[in-house]
C-alpha cells in the first residue's frame, strides 16, 4: 500500500548504510518497518534504519515530521503499533523504559528534563544508580561498603562531568544551570548509564554557535572514548552535516532519504521538504 | 547559577544531636519528678506523634505521594502489637523485650498492609493513593470496630460479629476496643524509637535509595528513562513510611490501659498531615517541631477542642496559598538574608 502512493519517494537504498569500521559487527540497533497510530493519526510508518556499533547517525525532518515520536518508541515509552526494534539483536518488545535503559538506550530530551532540585552530581549519580552495588539494608545502615560505594561514584561521576567540561558545576543545583550547561548535563547523565547507544533529541537547540562547535567535538569524543553509537536528531544543518556519518531524512512520519551527507545535500526530495515545492525549484535554478 | 545547598546533612546531624540533647533533659527532669503530671503523660504521645509525622514525611514531602490514611497503618500496628503482647506475654518474660517484639511485630503487619495497597496504586500517575489510603483507614477502623478476638489455652480465637461465643478472655472485643494487658510504653523506649527512625529515614535519603526517590518525585520521565524501577522505589518508600507509622501504633497503644478502633480515625490521619505540612514538607526538623507543638498545644487549649479540626483545616488552606505565592516566597528569602546579614553585622562589630 504504502509503495503505491509514494509517487515522490526517491528508491531507498537496499544495502544497510553503515561506516565501514563497524561493517561485519552486530549493529546496535536494528529497526524493521517501524510505525505508530495515534487514534487516526499515522505518526511514523514503515521506519527501517540500521545503526552501526559506533556510528554516528543523524535523524532530521521539518518540525512535526514524528523525529521525537520514533525516540519515544526507541526507548518504549510508546508501543508501536508496527514493526520491531532490535537492540543488539534482541527485541525489545514489551520491555519498559527502564528496562530498555539497562538494556544499552540512553536518550537526552527535546525539552530538558533534568532532575531540578537536585545538585549536578547527585543527577549523574541518579544516572549511575544501576552500577551502584549496595543494597537497601547496607545504605540504611550506612556501612562502611555504602562509603565505599558512593565514594567510587562520586569520583566516576566528576570523571563523566569533566568529560563534558563541568567538573566544576559539580556542586550548583541542575535546574539553576544555563541553557547549555542543562544540556551537556543531560548527555552526562544519559552516559552515566553505560549505553550501547545514547539518543540526543536537539542538543544543540538553544546553544550559541562557540558551544555548538563544542557540542560536536563533544559527540565525536563519545564515540571515541566509549566505543557507543549516537543517534542524534537536530536542525542545526551545520552539526548534522559536520559530525553525522549517515543521515535519514523523515517528512510526515516516512522517510523520504537516506544516505551520507553529501547525498543528502544534493537530494531533491529532500530539498523539497525543506523548502517547498517552490522553494526547491528556486533552489534548483539557482544551483 | 544557584549554590546547591549541600547543608541538609549537617543540618540532620544538627537536628539529631539537638534532639538527643533536649530528650535527654526531659528525660532527667521527668525522672527526677520536675515535670507536671499533665506533661509528663504527653512525653509518650509526643515520642509517638514525632514518628507518625516523621513517617508520613517520607510518603508525602520525600516520595510525593498523598496518603490520607496514616492512622490505619497506626491502628495496624496497635491491634497487632496488642495481640502480640498478650499472646506473648507467658513466652517473653523480660517487658523490655516482649515491648520489643511487638514494635517489630507491628511494623511488619504494617509494612504488609502497605505494600498489599501499593501494588495495585503505585504502579498509577496521580492522585489515587490519597483516595486510596483515605478509604483504607476508614475499612480498617470499620474492620477492627467489629473485630473480636479472645484468648484461651489453645490460643487465639476471633469472629467478626458481637453474638459470637468465644472461648476464653477477650483482648479485642468490637466497639469496646482492646485491653492492653500492661503499660510497656515509656519516654525512654519513645526517645530511641524516635532516634531509630530519625537515623532510617536520614540515611534513607542519603543513599542511592533516596536519590532515586527523590529524581522520581522531580521528573518521572527522566527517572524511567536513566533505568529505575518507578514502581519499585515507590513501593520502597511508602512500605518503610507505613511499618513506621506501625511501630508508632505499638508505642501508642502500650501507652493505654485500653485502645478503641476509633482512635485512629481520618482526622488522626489528618493531623498528622497538618504536622508535616506546617513542619515544611521534606523537613525533618519542621516535622519534629510540628509535632510537638501540636501534641502539646491541644491539651493547653482544652476548651477549644470543638474548634480544633476547623483550625486545622484553615491552616492547611492559608499553608498551601501562602507556599504557593511566589511573592511570599521571596518575601521569606529576603527576610532570611536579611536577618543572616544582620547577624553577621552584630559579630562583625564584635571584632
Ligand atoms: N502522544 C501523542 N499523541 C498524539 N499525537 C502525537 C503524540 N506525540 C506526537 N504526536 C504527533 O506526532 C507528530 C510528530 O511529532 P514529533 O514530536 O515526533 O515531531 P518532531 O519531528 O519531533 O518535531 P519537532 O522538530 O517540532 O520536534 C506530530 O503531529 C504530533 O502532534
Ligand atoms: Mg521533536
Amino acid at each position: 500500500m504504502s509503495q503505491n502512493n509514494a509517487t515522490k519517494m526517491v528508491p531507498l537504498p537496499t544495502d544497510v548504510i553503515i561506516p565501514e569500521r563497524d561493517l561485519g559487527k552486530q549493529p546496535v540497533l536494528d529497526i524493521r518497518n517501524l510505525g505508530i497510530d495515534f487514534g487516526g493519526l499515522t505518526a511514523v510508518d514503515g521506519f527501517t534504519l540500521t545503526v552501526g556499533k559506533t556510528e554516528i547517525a543523524g535523524l532530521i525532518g521539518p518540525n512535526g515530521a514524528g523525529k521525537t515520536t520514533i525516540f519515544n518508541l526507541l526507548t518504549n515509552v510508546y508501543q508501536p503499533t508496527r514493526g520491531s526494534i532490535l537492540l543488539q539483536g534482541i527485541d525489545t518488545k514489551g520491555m519498559t523504559t527502564a528496562q530498555v535503559n539497562r538494556m544499552g538506550i540512553a536518550r537526552t530530551f527535546q525539552n530538558i528534563r533534568l532532575f531540578g532540585g537536585m545538585s549536578v552530581i547527585d543527577n549523574v549519580k541518579v544516572g549511575l544508580h544501576n552500577s551502584i552495588k549496595c543494597s537497601a539494608l547496607s545504605s540504611i545502615l550506612h556501612t562502611p561498603h555504602y562509603y565505599k560505594t558512593e565514594k567510587a561514584a562520586r569520583a566516576r561521576c566528576l570523571e563523566l562531568l569533566d568529560f563534558m567540561g563541568m567538573a566544576d558545576m559539580a556542586q550548583y543545583q541542575a535546574g539553576s544551570l544555563p541553557y547549555g550547561a542543562q544540556r551537556r548535563l543531560e548527555i552526562v547523565r544519559a552516559l552515566a548509564t553505560k549505553p550501547a547507544i545514547i539518543l540526543l533529541d536537539e542538543p544543540a537547540a538553544g546553544m550559541n554557535p562557540s558551544e555548538t562547535a563544542e557540542l560536536m567535538d563533544h559527540i565525536r569524543r563519545i564515540r571515541d572514548e566509549f566505543e557507543i553509537a549516537v543517534m542524534l536528531i537536530e536542525h542545526d544543518m551545520n552539526l548534522v552535516m559536520g559530525v553525522c556519518e549517515g543521515i535519514a531524512v523523515l517528512n510526515y512520519g516516512k522517510i523520504i532519504a537516506k544516505g551520507t551527507p553529501e547525498q543528502i545535500c544534493n537530494n531533491p526530495a529532500v530539498i523539497e521538504a525543506y523548502l517547498g515545492k517552490k522553494g526547491a525549484a528556486d533552489h534548483a535554478s539557482e544551483g | 547559577m544557584r549554590l546547591w545547598k549541600s547543608k541538609t546533612s549537617r543540618q540532620n546531624i544538627i537536628t539529631l544531636a539537638a534532639v538527643i540533647i533536649v530528650f535527654s533533659a526531659v528525660f532527667f527532669m521527668n525522672q527526677g519528678g520536675m515535670l507536671s503530671s499533665s506533661l509528663s503523660g504527653q512525653l509518650v504521645p509526643i515520642c509517638v506523634y514525632i514518628i507518625m509525622a516523621l513517617s508520613l514525611n517520607l510518603t508525602v514531602g520525600i516520595l510525593g505521594e498523598l496518603s490520607l490514611g496514616h492512622a490505619g497503618f497506626m491502628s495496624i500496628g496497635a491491634f497487632s502489637g496488642v495481640l502480640a503482647v498478650t499472646s506473648l506475654g507467658q513466652a517473653i518474660g523480660n517487658p523490655l523485650l516482649l515491648m520489643i517484639a511487638a514494635i517489630l511485630i507491628g511494623g511488619v503487619l504494617a509494612a504488609i498492609f502497605g505494600f498489599l495497597i501499593g501494588i495495585p496504586v503505585l504502579r498509577l500517575r496521580g492522585d489515587y493513593l490519597a483516595i486510596v489510603t483515605l478509604a483504607f483507614g476508614e475499612i480498617i477502623k470499620n474492620v477492627l470496630n467489629c473485630l473480636y478476638v479472645t484468648i484461651d489455652p489453645d490460643g487465639l480465637h476471633a469472629a467478626m460479629f458481637s453474638g459470637a461465643k468465644l472461648p476464653g478472655k477477650f483482648i479485642i472485643n468490637g466497639p469496646q476496643g482492646a485491653t492492653v494487658p500492661e503499660k510497656l510504653s515509656n519516654f525512654g523506649i519513645g526517645f530511641v524509637l524516635v532516634i531509630i527512625v530519625m537515623l532510617i529515614i536520614m540515611n534513607f535519603v542519603h543513599s542511592k535509595e533516596g536519590r532515586a526517590i527523590k529524581a522520581i518525585r522531580d521528573n518521572p520521565i527522566a527517572a524511567e528513562s536513566v533505568g529505575l524501577n518507578i514502581t519499585s522505589y515507590k513501593m520502597k518508600a511508602f512500605v518503610i513510611s507505613a511499618a513506621m507509622a506501625g511501630m508508632a501504633g505499638v508505642l501508642f497503644a502500650m501507652n493505654y490501659s485500653a485502645i478503641e478502633a476509633k482512635k485512629f480515625n481520618f482526622n488522626t490521619s489528618i493531623s498528622v498531615l497538618v504536622m508535616v505540612v506546617l513542619g515544611g514538607m521534606g523537613s525533618l526538623r519542621g516535622s519534629i517541631v510540628a509535632a510537638i507543638v501540636l501534641t502539646i498545644l491541644p491539651e493547653l487549649l482544652r476548651g477549644f477542642d470543638d474548634y480544633r479540626m476547623l483550625i486545622y483545616a484553615i491552616v492547611l488552606i492559608l499553608v498551601m496559598i501562602l507556599n504557593s505565592n511566589q511573592r511570599f516566597l521571596q518575601f521569606k528569602i529576603t527576610l532570611k538574608k536579611k536577618i543572616t546579614a544582620m547577624f553577621r553585622k552584630k559579630e562583625a562589630a564584635k571584632k
